[in-house]
């Protein structure tokens, strides 16, 4: 069999896939089947309903004072359950469905892949943070028109900012959390866990022990984006938020991305 | 001439058989086995955590308040369980082969549904002696322990991790999807509540409906068994909307669906 | 062009692959043939790098899988038609396999059309596909970026018998054109059919390769065996035997151990009628069985 030359292949004409196709392709790939479809429509609708359901109380109520960024506060928390079950989605599907074998077949160059998929939910995250902008420029012209209180604009380029990296952080948040796990439901269960639970038991322990308290700053990330949504970050919270940012963002995010590199397709 | 099968000597599959058969079912894959596990390694850790910081600073901590610790670990594990039970016959298509066996589909959601309910039970006893030992370690480094736990909080503790648990599932024969089902639940556990505190604090027509559509807060009276009439009102028709409902919905969906 | 050396994949303790070394040549269809989990999918695997290997290298065409720009425009997999998103249409699998290999919208209709799927077919998605369907569509994807590679992992698996023999000639045309083309199967009727060249492969290793003549040749295991029927079986039967030739009841016929030519001349001698003469073509299952007998999970008699 050794002496059996072997013809070799000519591939100097071809390109490597341009990464923006790549993007083009994972961006697809986040809608075109139906739990991607209903996942995107239900972040969406369940922004808006929460925005109404806060209008119709912010007009019935005579003590409730309604603006701009109430809209957008309100907004924070609802596309939080929804958009990083989106980023989550986006990794762990090629896993469950197995479509990560033909993904991978077409573009071996792995990193590509992830980066695409991370870009995809960068975008959807940027996305979502126009349709609640919209949203909450609607829902205010409304209550300004319904509600005898003054209509407040008070839209300032660091709320929005702040509004914007809350998000796209969410979003890599859950993408961190499937690329470590790189299970749907382990991946979901943690994000909710993270989200929602967590942010208790960190409380009810900084209130316990004060040493605690101390170090809870620098762990907890979700405390740390507090000061985003109000924009008022200072120095000292900027500190805060990388710091716990590295640990709840860069270590999973980095110990996937290897697994993943790594990992045997099946 | 129509060959007739003989039917006479064979018996119907006993139910007990289907319960154990998805009970195995429920540890025997890698997934269920870690869920099980990780609920475990989290109770575990919660109780050594509760118990150093508590011998630390010398605070006084009662039995059944290891036990509570324990409680609220499980509580958003366990109904993940419960949802997985259900949502992996669909998700890994194994439905096929398990209502090809039973065909009597009704028969096979009771047994996933005792399956949850054997679960939690397992799950009380480990919490329970966990909490146990907690308060003899806690005795031993401290010199006194609090014993203080009583049938009303063991049997409070029981309805509501069943009732954790029943939530996970009824929400997942309604949707039949495991992200759907996590993403719902965990919002109706843990976001809902704090919506129905803020719907309540602000419009006065909300506070008087609330106790009636919050299972979660109705369920508080059941911590130490000190439910009046009201209470238990409250209770059923809280428990109707959120178990009965959407379990009544989703069998009649299972027993109707193309198994695919 | 597909250039596999040393190749060793363990798991653990398990050796799943075991120092597999075997050559495709363009023009040919290269059988890959192994009982069930003899190696051969995991193989496959590592050829596309979705396996890491354990000791040795595949090339293709001289390059490394990875190395290849836009592999999809070189080399067709299908590696398990299964393997797809459930949710989607088959239309919108093949879409999703042509943007990312930057082919025009109109491939996407001919490799339907190529693989007999209806329109409303592809429109259907892939949860509600047959194992069949699947497999025309999986073979529509490996097609789409018109590779001169081919690497198919059990092909015809769920097709129907039109569909093998559709297959097949798609495949040889392919050759035929120079393209390369390594399929496998556990089924040696399949790939004799159709292989220029086989490799055997048992328990990792492999036990036996060539063109059908030179296996046969190797095996060269002396009596060849007929299977015979006559209008007059017994009397062919009585016929044989006093020649000495060993002649066993099979089915309709008999089952004889000697050329068909002496059985014809038998027939002749003895005036019996045949309705049917045919070789037994055994040698080669015969061979295929006895070289991967370790492995079969049934015990060959």
């Amino acid at each position: 069999m050794s002496t059996v030359t072997v013809p070799t292949m000519d591939i100097s004409g071809t390109a490597p896939t341009p990464f923006l196709r790549l993007v083009r392709v994972e961006a697809r790939k986040a809608y075109d089947t139906r739990a991607g479809f209903w996942l995107l429509v239900s972040t969406a609708l369940l922004c808006a309903i929460v925005m109404v359901i806060q209008m119709a109380i912010g007009v019935s109520q005579d003590d409730v004072f309604l603006s701009y960024n109430s809209f957008l506060t309100s907004t924070n928390f609802s596309i939080a359950i929804l958009l990083p079950v989106i980023g989550i989605m986006l990794l762990t599907s090629e896993w469950s469905q197995r479509t990560a074998m033909v993904s991978f077949s077409l573009e071996p160059r792995r990193p590509r892949v992830i980066v695409a998929k991370l870009v995809v939910g960068l975008v959807l995250a940027v996305i979502a943070v126009v349709i609640a902008l919209l949203l909450a420029t609607i829902c205010n012209a409304l209550y300004s028109v319904l509600s005898d209180d003054p209509t407040v604009w008070n839209a300032s380029v660091a709320h929005t900012a702040g509004f914007l990296l809350l998000q796209v952080v969410g979003m890599l948040t859950g993408f961190a959390f499937a690329a470590l796990l790189l299970n749907t439901p382990a991946a979901i269960v943690i994000y909710m866990v993270y989200s929602f639970v967590l942010p208790g038991l960190f409380e009810l322990g900084a209130q316990l022990m004060d040493w605690f308290d101390k170090i809870r700053p620098w762990i907890d990330f979700n405390y740390a984006q507090g000061p985003l949504v109000d924009a008022t970050m200072t120095g000292k919270d900027w500190a805060y938020f990388a710091t716990s940012g590295f640990i709840w963002l860069v270590v999973p995010l980095v110990i996937g991305f290897s697994r993943v590199l790594r990992a045997e397709v099946k | 001439m129509t060959a007739v099968l003989d039917l006479s000597s064979t018996p119907s599959t006993p139910f007990h058989r289907l319960v154990r058969v998805e009970l195995r079912k429920s540890y025997d894959t890698r997934a269920g086995f870690w869920l099980l596990a990780v609920i475990a390694l989290l109770v575990l850790a919660t109780e050594v955590v509760v118990l150093a910081v508590t011998t630390v600073q010398n605070d006084a901590i009662a039995f059944g308040d290891f036990i509570g610790a324990a409680a609220f670990m499980t509580s958003f594990l366990l109904p993940v369980l419960g949802i997985m039970v259900l949502t992996s016959e669909w998700s890994q298509r194994t439905a096929m082969v398990t209502f090809a066996l039973e065909p009597r589909r009704p028969r096979v959601i009771a047994a996933k549904a005792v399956v949850g309910v054997v679960l939690t039970l397992v799950t009380v006893v480990v919490s329970i002696a966990i909490g146990l030992v907690c308060t003899v370690l806690y005795d031993l480094i401290e010199g006194h322990a609090d014993w203080t736990f009583g049938w009303s909080g063991f049997f409070g503790f029981l309805i509501t991790q069943t009732f954790a648990m029943l939530g996970g599932f009824a929400l997942a024969a309604l949707l039949l999807n495991t992200p759907a089902a996590i993403v719902v639940f965990f919002v109706y556990k843990w976001v809902l509540p704090g919506l129905f505190a803020i719907g309540a604090a602000l419009m006065g027509w909300f506070e008087t409906i609330q106790p009636w559509i919050d299972f979660q807060s109705a369920q508080n009276p059941l911590y130490d068994m000190s439910l009046s009439g009201d209470d238990w009102a409250h209770l059923v028709v809280s428990g109707f909307i959120w178990l009965v409902l959407p379990l009544a919905v989703g069998i009649w969906r299972v027993l109707r669906a193309e198994v695919k | 062009m597909i250039e596999v050396v040393g190749l060793t994949r363990k798991y653990g303790s398990f050796t799943a692959v075991d120092d597999v070394s075997f050559v495709c040549q363009p023009g040919r269809v290269t059988g890959f043939l192994g009982p069930n989990g003899a190696g051969k999918t995991t193989t496959m695997r590592v050829m596309v790098g979705l396996t890491p290997a354990t000791a040795g290298r595949v090339t293709i065409g001289g390059h490394v899988y990875q190395d290849i720009p836009n592999p999809g425009r070189h080399v067709g997999v299908l590696l398990d038609a299964s393997a797809q998103h459930a949710g989607r249409t088959g239309r919108e699998i093949l879409e999703i396999g042509a943007r990312t290999m930057g082919l025009p919208d109109s491939r996407i209709d001919e490799m339907i059309e190529l693989v007999s799927l209806t329109p409303q077919e592809a429109k259907r998605r892939l949860r509600n596909y047959s194992l069949g369907m699947k497999q025309r569509l999986g073979i529509a994807h490996a097609l789409l970026g018109d590779p001169s590679v081919l690497i198919l992992d059990e092909p015809a698996n769920g097709l129907d018998p039109a569909g093998i023999r559709w297959m097949r000639g798609l495949l040889r045309g392919y050759a035929e054109r120079g393209g390369t083309v390594l399929l496998s199967s556990h089924l040696l009727h399949e790939v004799e059919q159709i292989a220029d060249e086989m490799i055997l492969i048992g328990n990792g290793r492999i036990v036996a390769q060539g063109d059908k003549k030179t296996l046969l040749a190797g095996a060269a295991k002396g009596i060849a065996t007929t299977f015979v029927t006559a209008l007059d079986n017994p009397a062919l039967a009585a016929a044989l035997s006093a020649k000495g030739i060993t002649v066993a009841s099979a089915g309709d016929g008999l089952r004889v151990e000697a050329e068909a030519v002496e059985v014809g001349r038998t027939a002749l001698e003895a005036t019996v009628v045949l309705t049917d003469l045919r070789s037994a073509d055994g040698g080669l299952e015969d061979l295929f069985l006895e070289l991967t007998a370790d492995t079969q999970r049934e015990t060959v008699v």
